[in-house]
């Protein structure tokens, strides 16, 4: 066990895995030498070569491609996309091919992809380098979606996401980067597809998921002082969604308040939301609320970057008037 | 340059033969209303899918397009699971999922056809460097269209290929129409071929309407790739007789040229070299047999069971 940072949780995670099995290959900019731009994967291009870690020309929707054909063939690709905004120029091969292939040639092919990606805003990078786009994929059958909060699960899950033999969209929100955690130094896999309690409670339950998750157990301890009994859970995965773990929860506290830094309309907490009013709405003993990211796109400025993403006092807030219906 | 093994021009006739038969019976199907959805056929591209394939080995690889029944054919043969994909049926390629242009027979060294245009170049690329990473000997050909070199795909995979080295044949079927915008309204250059050069890229025009020349260029391609000497580009000249998908009346080409390009009609030529040193009893046997494969794949299509709808939605990943 070693108390490391998120960034070499990931960094952990790729290094294992590389040496682990020879068909596993790193593809990006700037990966080999410079270590990508958030110097995730330094140091490995020395460790494992160039033709594994390998660099590319800037060329997103090709590097997506290039990762499903040699999917077809054996290997086992883990693509960086530099920024997660950069995803939208690779949309096409990922939702057209990586999501459809298995399905649209009669179950012929195993894709066993990874795409990492950083997400998220909070560093004043503006509005094409701050998106939360996992909503997108979400509404795209055939994607794994996996988006850890801390160290821990960030080794163990990427090492699970790099074993799966499906396409797996691997969310790192760049916030999360410089946390650091306690992480087993060998070989564990967290499964994809299982949420987390972080927090017992039995007054609201509270989902999120991913740097999120941080500002819901921060606003917790808040209401805790005010007496409030607030049940945390990370989602860790949005697809597959563990609902089981969700119902459980809300079956208990009958109020929820869901909270994502992607935006409002059509995010995450839109479809968990419905989903569980779909599933427990005879539970619920108040309107369900999520907290999530204003309809605009995510300003530089500080000031308007803080007005524009939620925190910890919005997921506060929501808890309040969650409680405070009858 | 062409390799020893290759087919008997007869053996290519017949392939020929069997893909013309293919497309023009599904014209057929769709005229009668037997025929649901799209297709986007290759009549008059015969020599092309079958002179490319030929001049592969049997255990490289191919990518293909929207208009892939003839490379589909040419590489696997299998005209009748073709069929029922096409009427949607369970023994279809794809078990009746992906229709006329979304099969594969990975086995069978076929690694897609696709409904995107372009989409094709960077699954070729990506088969291509698996290929090189695992030390093997295979090449990938991959078939796109004169539309697909306007995409940025062919231009990153082009790049890409080009600066990895990877065994890999850009294969495009120049036909003169991306759908309805003739060539020279979307490249400001004469040839397809002529980026290639942009990208250090050896390449070489070839007449796809001649077989034996398609298969002398691939094998040349084939030959430089394997080496290890990076990826080769062919442009295969060629025409569709018909439109760019079923409901294209060709309203934006001349009467005048169609016919011009009909002179070239690749099996017709096919058929005249053959004459010169094979009885016409023998030729006339080949195209009832290619008849004949058809009616067979038609009845195959027909006779076979729809899919089952249990169990779609568990089948999106491998569990």
């Amino acid at each position: 066990m070693s108390e490391i940072f998120y960034s070499q949780a990931i960094c952990a995670a790729l290094r294992e895995e590389l040496a682990r099995d020879p068909s596993v290959y790193l593809l990006g900019e700037d990966i080999a030498g410079y270590g990508g731009a958030f110097r995730v994967t330094r140091g490995l291009a020395e460790e494992f070569g160039p033709e594994r870690v390998r660099n590319t020309p800037i060329s997103e929707n090709s590097i997506a491609g290039v990762a499903v054909g040699s999917a077809m063939l054996g290997m086992r690709p883990v693509v960086e996309i530099m920024f997660m905004d950069f995803i939208t120029l690779a949309i096409d091969q990922i939702f057209n091919h990586a999501a459809k292939f298995r399905f649209m040639f009669g179950k012929q092919v195993r894709l066993p992809l990874v795409i990492r990606t950083p997400s998220g805003g909070r560093r004043g990078y503006g509005p094409t380098h701050s998106q939360c786009l996992e909503s997108l994929f979400m509404s795209m059958p055939g994607i794994k979606i996996a988006a850890p909060a801390t160290p821990y699960d960030a080794k163990g899950m990427l090492k699970a996401a790099i074993r799966d033999d499906n396409p797996v969209l691997f969310v790192e929100n760049k916030s999360l980067y410089g946390m650091r955690g306690e992480v087993p130094d060998g070989d564990y896999t967290v499964p994809l597809g299982s949420a987390q309690v972080l927090r017992e409670g039995g007054d609201v339950t509270i989902i999120s998921y991913s740097q999120m998750v941080h500002e819901c157990l921060r606003a917790a301890e808040t209401l805790a002082a005010e007496g409030v009994s607030a049940e945390v859970i990370d989602l860790r995965t949005l697809n597959p969604l563990d609902m089981d773990t969700l119902c459980a929860s809300l079956e208990k506290t009958g109020r929820v308040v869901l909270a994502e830094e992607g935006h409002r309309t059509g995010g995450v907490c839109a479809e968990i939301g419905f989903r569980l009013f779909e599933k427990l709405y005879y539970y619920l003993e108040a309107p369900i609320k999520r907290v999530a990211a204003l309809d605009t796109p995510v300003p530089a400025s500080p000031v308007l970057e803080r007005y524009v993403l939620p925190d910890h006092t919005n997921v506060v807030k929501a808890v309040r008037e969650v409680l405070s219906e009858e | 340059m062409a390799s020893t093994d290759q087919p008997d021009l007869l053996t290519l006739y017949r392939k020929m033969l069997l893909i013309r038969q293919f497309e023009q019976r599904l014209d057929a199907l769709f005229v009668q209303g037997k025929l649901h959805g799209t297709t986007h056929p290759c009549t008059g591209q015969e020599a092309s899918a079958v002179g490319a394939c030929a001049g592969l080995r049997a255990d490289d690889y191919i990518t293909s397009n929207h208009r892939g029944h003839g490379h589909f054919i040419a590489k696997t043969g299998n005209a009748a699971a073709l069929m029922a994909e096409l009427f949607g049926k369970a023994t279809g390629v794809s078990g009746g999922r992906g229709g006329s242009q979304h099969v594969a027979d990975i086995a069978g060294g076929f690694l897609g056809s696709n409904g995107i245009t372009g989409g094709g170049l960077p699954i070729a690329t990506g088969a291509a460097l698996a290929l090189k990473l695992q030390r093997r000997d295979q090449v990938v050909l991959c078939f796109f269209g004169d539309g697909a070199a306007n995409q940025g795909t062919f231009h990153e995979s082009a790049n890409m290929a080009a600066i990895w080295k990877l065994p890999l044949i850009f294969y495009c079927e120049n036909n003169m129409y991306a759908m309805s915008t003739p060539f020279a309204c979307a490249f400001p250059t004469p040839h397809v071929s002529d980026r290639a050069a942009a990208y250090a890229i050896p390449s070489r025009i070839v007449d796809g309407n001649d077989v034996q020349a398609v298969i002398e260029a691939v094998c040349e391609a084939a030959a430089y790739a394997r080496g290890g000497n990076g990826p080769f580009f062919v442009e295969a000249m060629t025409y569709r007789h018909g439109g760019h998908s079923k409901s294209d009346k060709c309203e934006y080409r001349t009467r005048e040229e169609e016919a011009q390009w009909m002179l070239k009609d690749p099996i017709v030529r096919l058929r005249k070299l053959l004459a010169q040193t094979i009885p016409e009893q023998e030729m006339t046997a080949a195209e009832n047999e290619a008849k004949q494969a058809i009616d067979d794949a038609v009845e195959f299509a027909l006779s076979s069971p729809d899919p089952s709808v249990d169990g779609l939605e568990d089948s999106i990943w491998t569990q």
